[in-house]
């Protein structure tokens, strides 16, 4: 073979490599989803979220829903609320601090946590979570058992990297005639920040936000060892099990005795696939605005 | 003024908060970890055998399943990734490009749950009819289901690289007369080695990291596999299947250990990415 007849050969299959891992990595993503569309979509209704039960009676929680997946939904929501609760206000105010105050010392040292804690597993955040009960247990709580505070607690653990992160990028892309605006005008750092920079980063920052919540409404490892269980209808306080939509998803998988509990797992996956889709859409939305805002 | 100087300080107690969160989630685990060395029963859990009842706790079969498992995912998704990488930046046509951008962006927020879910359903029969052996559920099964999980974060990862690397070389290889596919194979891929030596390291964190793939799909036995369609039990599902199912204390001590053997792996992760100038948030 000829150098040139080589190169040739080299060069159709650089394109048949790049053509053929572009067009199956599409069709893998949508044959998943085809898949799940195809299996889930005759399920999705009323039925499939309250089963026999009026939708009234159970968003009240007047009778309790025995084979649907509001309870389910129920608790995700409840859960990506609360460790958001608890994790964006930290985690906002800690990109502030590491983009807008911190020394350059700090900077490495916090970034190297945050972005160790950005690699821990969720099962060993999870695994932590239980230590604690572990811990409490044999200490002054012996009554301690997994709850859904614990598990929001640890999902808040699981998000914080990615919000601080999220802002401090945000926050240090900004152009510098921005940086420079409000000292200008006299304004001190606080100041500066809060009225000039906050609101400018301000997409961004959602942006990270929302990321955060579909994060924590995908999250199953955490769950599953923080006091997620298959059948615990609405958590009634904080101290609670509870159910979640991707455990039941997990659960279903495994366990399912009849093709009509089969058809709830297809429908929960489904409707889990369309609200972290619904939430990725929303912060790739905001994302592309904000880039078309700072492009012009 | 007083007030600001309070809200430096509020500011900076939330980032300390998200600085010790780590270094207390090191301590607790280590904490745990530590009567294995005083009371000797290290031997017993770094060991080879999983026959928890009959007193040995060996983890290693699942450190050789994590190990096996993620360095499988990654040799399939290391090229998978290049390909779409530089397909996206050189070849593709402009509609193309943004779409199959935009694909790779979605496939990072697919639950894993869904990956595992539909891989139970779909490709865990047409394994057991291709190969006509066994379950279906094993290393070979997980390994394709982990290979799409950990795809996007390489290829949007490496592809942030291979952007910077053709800005400043693009045109200049036009003008030298390079044809595309070798401008990719002689000029952008050995530029951007670095960027895919980052980019494969944190997949293999993310590989190394993940449960729900290996839990649903890998067949959970704690043995070394002899072939790919043997079933095997990763570090993480270890850990999830004996805190929710056997809830005897005196196995905990396993489980500890593998989640410090699992938060050790992602300290040298990220020692190494710092080293290439690269972190695991985004």
């Amino acid at each position: 073979m000829t150098s040139a007849q080589k190169r040739r050969l080299a060069d159709v299959a650089t394109l048949a490599l790049c053509w053929g891992a572009a067009t199956g990595t599409v069709l893998a993503v949508l044959a998943v989803m085809g898949f799940l569309i195809c299996r889930g979509t005759g399920t999705l209704g009323m039925e499939l979220f309250f089963g026999q039960v009026h939708w009234r009676d159970a968003l009240t929680g007047a009778r309790p829903v025995f084979d649907g997946l509001w309870p389910a939904f129920a608790g995700t929501l409840i859960l990506v609320v609360l460790s958001c609760l608890m994790a964006v206000p930290v985690g906002i105010a800690g990109g502030i601090y590491l983009s807008e105050y911190a020394t350059k010392r700090f900077q490495s040292v916090a970034g190297f946590a945050v972005d160790l804690m950005a690699g821990i597993p969720s099962i060993v955040m999870g695994l932590f979570g239980f230590s604690m009960v572990v811990v409490l247990r044999n200490t002054f709580a012996p009554q301690a058992k997994t709850c859904l505070l614990l598990a929001s607690l640890c999902i808040a653990l699981l998000i914080l990297p990615y919000l601080v992160r999220t802002t401090q990028n945000a926050l240090s892309g900004l152009p510098d005639h921005l940086r420079l605006l409000g000292p200008s005008l006299g304004f001190t750092a606080w100041q500066n920040t809060r009225h000039v920079l906050l609101p400018s980063a301000g997409r961004g920052i959602l942006s990270g936000v929302i990321l955060a919540m579909g994060r924590a409404a995908e999250d199953t490892a955490v769950i599953l060892l923080t006091g997620v269980v298959a059948r615990a209808f609405l958590p009634r306080s904080l101290w609670d099990k509870f159910e979640a939509l991707p455990f039941r998803i997990y659960y279903l998988a495994a366990e399912h005795r009849s093709s009509a509990e089969l058809d709830q797992a297809f429908g929960t996956a489904l409707v889990l696939l369309m609200l972290t889709g619904a939430l990725f859409g929303t912060a790739f939305f905001i994302q592309r605005t904000m880039e078309h805002h700072w492009k012009k | 003024m007083a007030s600001e100087k309070w809200i430096r300080r509020l500011l900076c107690a939330a980032a300390m908060v998200s600085t010790a969160a780590a270094f207390c989630i090191l301590l607790v685990l280590i904490h745990l970890v530590l009567p294995l060395f005083t009371s000797g029963g290290l031997g017993t859990v770094l060991s080879w055998q999983w026959l928890p009842f009959q007193g040995q706790f060996g983890i290693l079969p699942m450190v050789v399943g994590s190990l096996l498992l993620s360095l499988g995912a990654l040799v399939a998704a290391t090229p998978l990734a290049v390909g779409v990488s530089c397909f996206v930046q050189v070849l593709a046509p402009d509609k193309v490009r943004g779409a199959c951008l935009a694909v790779v962006h979605y496939m990072t927020s697919i639950p894993t749950v869904i990956y595992g879910f539909v891989s139970v359903f779909l490709l865990v029969p047409l394994m057991r009819q291709w190969f006509d052996r066994g379950t279906g559920f094993s290393l070979l099964t997980a390994m394709i289901a982990l290979t799409l999980l950990i795809l996007p974060t390489i290829v949007l990862v490496f592809h942030a690289t291979l952007r910077e690397v053709d800005r400043t070389a693009r045109a200049t290889c036009a003008a030298l007369g390079f044809s595309r596919p070798s401008y990719i194979r002689r000029v952008l891929l050995p530029l951007s080695r670095r960027g895919l030596l980052a980019a494969v390291i944190l997949g293999f964190g993310r590989a190394v990291g993940d449960t729900l793939i290996s839990l649903m799909l890998a067949g959970n036995a704690p043995m070394i596999p002899s072939s790919a369609l043997d079933s095997i039990r990763t570090l993480t599902a270890h850990i999830a299947l004996v805190v929710a199912t056997d809830s005897q204390s005196t196995f905990y001590h396993s489980v500890f250990a593998s989640g410090l053997i699992l938060f050790l792996i992602m300290i040298l992760i990220n020692l190494a990415l710092r080293r290439l100038g690269s972190s695991l948030a985004p």
